[in-house]
């Protein structure tokens, strides 16, 4: 029987998202999506699902969710806090991250503080039943484009499930590893608007993630980048991951939620394979960069897919968290006594 | 430097540049592009995001490589040479150019020298050219303002610009599909959506359409506000 998640506290800011809503930059809409396609994959993964089923997105503290369903299997990747409160109350629970968790009616699902990335990402088995707009789950709050009304979670949103409850209880073996080398970057397409020695300054100095860092973009602290001929072009279309570079000569790395056009030169674009890297920085992460070329960062692209697909492949059966097995017991009325699922 | 050209976007996109300034030729060029690949849809094109001077190619590098995808994009520029403009459709939008509608339209014919009525005529009487979309969904660059009213941004950009509001900057007009803050100039309002996610397509623009502004009076503005207009565009 579905059921629902409903939304107790909203946290800071948690959305809906899946790979993204292409299609629709001809029209001004952008494509939002995940930050971090990787953490995305996994968390579903975990619950048996197709790689790009929308999850909830949970960027700084996350919300605390109540279990309208008789089950849910729930996963989290990404580095932040669980625990869960039985039915019946009593002291929070720690869970793991990075594996799947059977939850039952009336837990309480508090997803606290998300430290040292981004974001964090809870899939549930079978996605939510919620219906796409405009060919997608993804959410782009600033113009209100997507499910939910495009907003943020909010105190009382429900969220409803669909009857999947997935199959085994899996964990990660390994966790991720993002690499920790420079950022690779492809120069361009406005590398001419720049001088010789502001690309050599941009591939050799250190870089650091600001406090101005959202779903937008990346705003970066370090040398200024001096252009030939000021800042503006005539815009044109950019992706996730264009470096453009405003007045001040401070470049600013574009992610999901950038505008479909720009008018600053861009001095070269992330390859898609440090994507989720760069999409999980927080403030005060010192970033470098390294050209490569479009060949080499097709192979890096395949490169990543290969370690996603093993990290999925290796994926390992775990036993059932000893108290939300009660609660799968509750959802067979296997157990019908008033146990504290706190005390096994 | 030779036009057009090809400039690198990273492993998932790349541009085609048709020239580098705001033209009607060069334009049509993008547009053409982007109606030739509409049509014969290569393998791992994710989409194509026309704009004044270029058209940006967005692939899937799981699905094709750039160079594979590059060969077929070639072979279709050569065919956008001598594109035809007139392709688009006409859409005739009604416009409210009162005062607290449009709360910049004095200092803009101050500017140029002309009374509110010389302004409203002088503004009305041009066919507007939609360049592309941008900047918010359902946002067009409509082009070209004529002559005495262009001005450039204003000094300080609003935090809030209403919805409907219609707005100059420059040589180029648009019609604020949203909410949001911005720069440019508001002449006036109209009551039509520029942008429903539940339409299809949900904007109400497209590259290559022409745009004309009717002014209303205050009444018909605000029956139309009651009772939104379902606007259908006119053939070239």
């Amino acid at each position: 029987m579905s059921g629902s998640l409903v939304v107790l506290r909203s946290g800071l800011h948690t959305t809906i998202q899946d790979f993204g809503r292409f299609g629709y930059q001809e029209l001004g809409v952008p494509v939002a999506g995940a930050l971090d396609f990787v953490g995305l994959r996994l968390a579903n993964a975990l619950v048996g699902n197709r790689p790009g089923e929308a999850a909830l997105e949970i960027n700084a503290l996350g919300p605390t969710l109540r279990v309208d369903a008789d089950s849910v299997r729930v996963a989290v990747v990404g580095p932040a806090r669980l625990a869960v409160t039985g039915p019946l109350g009593g002291d929070p629970r720690p869970l793991e991250v990075d594996r799947g968790h059977l939850l039952g009616r009336g837990d309480i699902l508090a997803v606290g503080a998300v430290s040292g990335a981004s974001a964090a990402y809870l899939a549930v088995a079978g996605g939510f039943a919620l219906t796409p707009v405009m060919g997608s789950l993804s959410t782009y709050a600033r113009a209100g484009i997507g499910p939910l009304g495009g907003r943020p979670l909010a105190e009382g949103t429900v969220l409803p499930l669909t009857d999947a409850h997935g199959g085994e209880e899996l964990t990660l073996s390994a966790p991720m590893d993002y690499g920790s080398g420079p950022v690779r970057v492809v120069p361009g397409p406005q590398r001419d608007a720049f001088t010789d020695a502001a690309l050599a300054t941009f591939l050799s100095a250190e870089y650091r993630v600001t406090n101005e860092a959202d779903r937008m973009g990346l705003r970066l602290d370090g040398p200024p980048l001096a252009h030939r001929a000021g800042p503006d072009i005539v815009s044109d279309g950019v992706v996730t991951g264009c470096v453009q570079v405003p007045g001040d000569g401070k470049p600013i790395i574009l992610l999901a939620d950038h505008q479909t056009t720009g008018g600053y030169a861009k001095i070269a674009t992330v390859i898609s394979a440090d994507l989720p890297r760069v999409g999980r920085a927080v403030p005060g992460t010192p970033l470098r960069f390294q050209a490569v070329t479009v060949a080499e960062a097709e192979a890096a692209r395949w490169a990543l897919e290969a370690r996603i697909d093993g990290l999925v492949a290796g994926l390992r059966r775990v036993a059932p968290t000893a108290g939300l097995d009660l609660a799968a017991l509750y959802a067979c009325n296997l157990v019908s006594g008033m146990a504290d699922p706190a005390e096994e | 430097m030779d036009f057009p050209r090809i400039t690198d976007v990273g492993d998932t996109a790349f541009n085609v540049e048709f020239g580098d300034g705001v033209d009607r030729s060069v334009n049509a060029q993008v547009v053409g592009l982007c109606r030739a690949l509409g049509a014969a849809r290569p393998v791992g094109l994710v989409e194509v995001v026309p704009t004044f001077r270029s058209a940006l190619i967005v692939y899937d590098p799981l699905a094709t490589s750039r160079a594979s995808l590059e060969a077929k994009v070639r072979d279709l520029v050569t065919g956008c040479a001598d594109a035809p403009s007139a392709v688009g459709r006409t859409w005739r939008i009604p416009v409210c150019f009162d005062a607290d509608l449009g709360p910049d339209l004095d200092a803009v014919r101050l500017a140029a020298g002309l009374d509110r009525d010389q302004a409203i005529a002088l503004f009305t009487g041009a066919r507007y050219f939609v360049y592309m979309l941008g900047f918010m969904p359902g946002f067009g660059y409509l082009g070209e303002v004529p002559k005495p009213l262009r001005l450039p941004r204003r000094a300080t950009p609003r935090v809030k610009v209403p919805a409907g509001s219609v707005a100059i900057a420059g040589a180029m007009g648009a019609v604020y599909p949203w909410e949001s803050p911005g720069g440019w100039h508001l002449l006036g309002r109209t009551p039509v959506a520029f942008f429903d996610p539940a339409r299809q397509p949900p904007a109400l623009l497209a590259a290559g359409d022409d745009v004309v502004f009717e002014p209303i009076d205050r009444a018909r503005y605000e029956g139309l506000c009651r009772q939104p207009p379902t606007l259908t565009a006119e053939d070239r």
